[in-house]
């Protein structure tokens, strides 16, 4: 049950329309505030039902292996000579990434919902490929729409999806990566509104996903912070993840906001710098604005349109980010922070090599600035990285980086 | 008074149907639009929607979204659109215009000195595609101040409850949306509409116009039928796509884009 926690929290939300304080709501056009609505009064239902998260939990033991190991990084911690740190092993979950937990638990909505086909948004396309994971094991039919640049960096995932059975969407307009992608999945929901159950890969979207998809990712902060208890005999003093729209990052933290003593730190792409303008961290340079349904940080120009982005991370490459995020920006609960391509490369390289973990690009902007953070702490202290997931679907870029072909 | 409210009136009153063209605002270029705008009145337009561009409008089809390509790819801001509507007006003081957009250039611009700025300029409406009337309080008071009307959008998956709360809400004229999908997809299901346009008019004494999947004389003349006007935009904004900026652009080639228009009027007119 993901709900009984929420209520004891100081920074409880949304609220009924799904304002994170300013942020969040339900910006999108009229022919899908129907379904939004229908999907927020099924999720409320949902919520307070004990067997819906029973399945939930079955499926996430069964069928994706959890728990996901806290696996404490020796010879990391030696490197980076500071804290002590800890890697929270969503790279183990099936399908090589945490997206899978959010597209069991959606997949289990679309069911209940009697949709016959999903669609989804993709970037890295890990959570196309968690996507259509599920569309396997449930017969639908899947349509998951991707930037035509997406598709060029991360052919092996395109397959993959292809192998699972789903419709790959090539996505032509705009900058060809994610938010476009994301554009044409709401412009294919508008159109097939009453088969389809759209199933959005992050905390962004109109309520109620942001909230939905971050109760399906708070089992990483729920496990992680009872490993803590376990394995430590406390909490961890800090809490790093990376933040592309937030899933992974609010998945790990919400469950520890409570606790005081705990800080956070939500590592954003910094692409080339962010005093270059090249990079992917609204938090950490945008503004707020409204985009795909909720109010949020943006990378926008002083005209009002979507800027366009640039990480090293296909998966990290949105202008916007989960209204939450936003919301615990300005509480200043979290931290909001980046690493750049270069830092994140260097930190692929270094845990490669001193733990025999290959992580994906996007998690690796998590290595890095922990690297950074442990340093300036003591050898009391720990921090546990949230490591969302694999970096099998990266060695061509990384390959490619370094003039290589594959 | 406000324009919307002196034409749909006149229109009522002589059983003129509303005939309301979409183009985006500077597509191919501001110039061509300006000379475009005229050129619809010309040819019996009633009031105009004028598109303002935005990076990813998500409830668009194809051919405006590459109608707001071309136009972003000359560098069109919310700014240079309010100036077109000034210029517009040194030439019509009559002609309704309405805003036609997304939310995120307005709320960059901020709320406020949109609504100065688009009153300074002209403007009778503004219909902004994301902002539903609940997240739309603020707004819309603001535009209220201004004799600005808010026009919001019905669709067919919009329940009997809400459609009493937009209609409500809104004012100058309530926009039907004729079908399930995006802007310039074309599945009319007259039967439908019909009936969802009999519960609409029981909400509200608002003009009730149609739009989405209108492209030529004989749907104008179907959904026309059924309501006080309609909208016709990815059809002329299809023709505008023929018209290159790069030379310069004769009336001929002008009255080409428009002869939709002036297709739809005769056929609205024999209504
Ligand atoms: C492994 C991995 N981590 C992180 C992300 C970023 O998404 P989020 O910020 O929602 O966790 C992605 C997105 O594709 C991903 O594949």
């Amino acid at each position: 049950m993901p709900n009984t926690e929420h209520e004891t929290i100081g920074f409880a939300g949304p609220d009924r329309l799904g304002h994170f304080g300013p942020y969040g709501g339900t910006f999108v056009g009229e022919t899908l505030i129907a379904a939004v609505e229908e999907l927020a009064a099924v999720y409320e239902e949902v919520s307070k039902d004990p067997e819906f998260w029973a399945e939930y939990d079955r499926d996430l033991k069964y069928y994706v292996g959890r728990p996901s190991p806290l696996y404490f990084a020796e010879r990391l911690t030696e490197a980076a000579g500071g804290a002590r740190i800890y890697l929270k092993r969503e790279d183990l979950n099936h399908t090589g990434a945490h997206k899978v937990n959010n597209t069991i638990g959606q997949a289990l909505l679309a069911k209940r919902m009697g949709k016959t086909r999903i669609i989804a948004e993709t970037g890295a396309g890990q959570h196309g490929v968690a996507s259509a994971t599920v569309a396997a094991r449930l017969g639908l039919e899947c349509y998951v729409y991707m930037g035509a640049e997406d598709i060029q960096r991360q052919a092996p995932n395109v397959y993959r999806m292809k192998l699972l059975g789903a419709h790959v969407v090539a996505v032509e307009s705009g900058s060809r990566t994610l938010k476009d992608a994301m554009n044409e999945a709401l412009r294919d929901w508008a159109t097939n509104v009453d088969s389809t159950y759209y199933i959005i890969g992050t905390v962004a979207g109109p309520h109620p996903y942001p909230q939905l998809v971050r109760d399906f990712q708070c089992i990483i902060g729920r496990e992680a912070r009872e490993q803590s208890l376990e394995q430590l005999g406390k909490l961890p003093d800090a809490l790093v993840a990376c933040v592309g729209g937030g899933s992974n990052a609010i998945g790990l933290f919400h469950p520890f906001l409570n606790d005081a003593g705990v800080a956070m730190y939500g590592v954003e792409a910094g692409g080339d710098g962010i005093e270059t303008g090249r990079h992917a961290a609204p938090l950490s340079a945008g503004v707020p604005g409204v985009l795909h349904g909720n109010r949020t940080y943006l990378m926008t120009d002083a005209g009002g349109q979507i800027m366009e982005t640039h990480s090293v991370s296909a998966g990290l490459d949105y202008p916007g980010v989960g209204p939450e995020h936003a919301w615990l920006k300005d509480l200043k609960r979290v931290n909001y922070v980046d690493a750049t391509d270069t830092e994140a490369l260097e930190a692929f390289h270094k845990l490669t090599r001193l733990e025999g973990i290959i992580p994906a690009l996007e998690s690796s902007h998590a290595v890095a600035y922990a690297l950074k953070l442990a340093a300036t702490m003591t050898a009391e202290e720990s921090i546990i990285i949230n490591l969302s997931g694999r970096g099998d679907k990266d060695i061509q870029t990384v390959a490619k980086l370094e003039g290589l072909t594959l | 008074m406000n324009r919307i409210r002196v034409v749909s009136a006149a229109a009522a009153e002589s059983g003129r149907k509303l005939l309301i063209p979409y183009v985006v605002a500077g597509d191919p270029n501001l110039d061509t639009t300006l000379r475009l705008m005229h050129k619809l009145v010309e040819e019996g337009a009633d009031i105009i929607e004028l598109g303002i561009p935005f990076s990813d409008p998500s409830s668009d089809g194809p051919v405006i979204q590459l109608g707001v390509e071309r136009s972003l790819a000359v560098g069109t801001t919310l700014t240079a659109v309010l100036d077109l509507v000034t210029q517009f007006r040194a030439r019509d003081a009559k002609t309704p215009i309405v805003l036609m957009g997304y939310l995120n250039p307005v709320e960059i611009m901020g709320y406020e000195q949109f609504v100065e700025r688009a009153s300074l300029a002209g403007v009778d409406g503004v219909l902004i595609v994301d902002l539903p009337p609940n997240e739309a309080t603020e707004f819309k008071t603001l535009l209220d101040s201004r004799e600005i009307d808010t026009i919001f959008l019905v669709a067919p998956t919009t329940t009997d409850k809400r459609a009493a709360q937009i209609a409500a809400s809104c004012s100058g004229y309530l926009y039907y949306v004729s079908l399930k999908g995006v802007t310039g997809a074309a599945l009319l299901d007259t039967a439908s509409v019909r009936q969802n346009i009999e519960k609409l008019r029981r909400l509200t004494d608002l003009p009730i116009v149609i739009g989405f999947g209108i492209k030529d004389a004989e749907s104008a003349r179907s959904m026309g039928e059924l309501a006080d006007g309609v909208i016709i935009g990815s059809a002329l904004v299809e023709r505008v796509a023929k018209l290159s900026p790069a030379n310069e652009i004769s009336e001929e080639q002008l009255a080409e884009v428009t002869t939709v228009i002036a297709t739809a009027r005769e056929a609205l007119d024999c209504l």
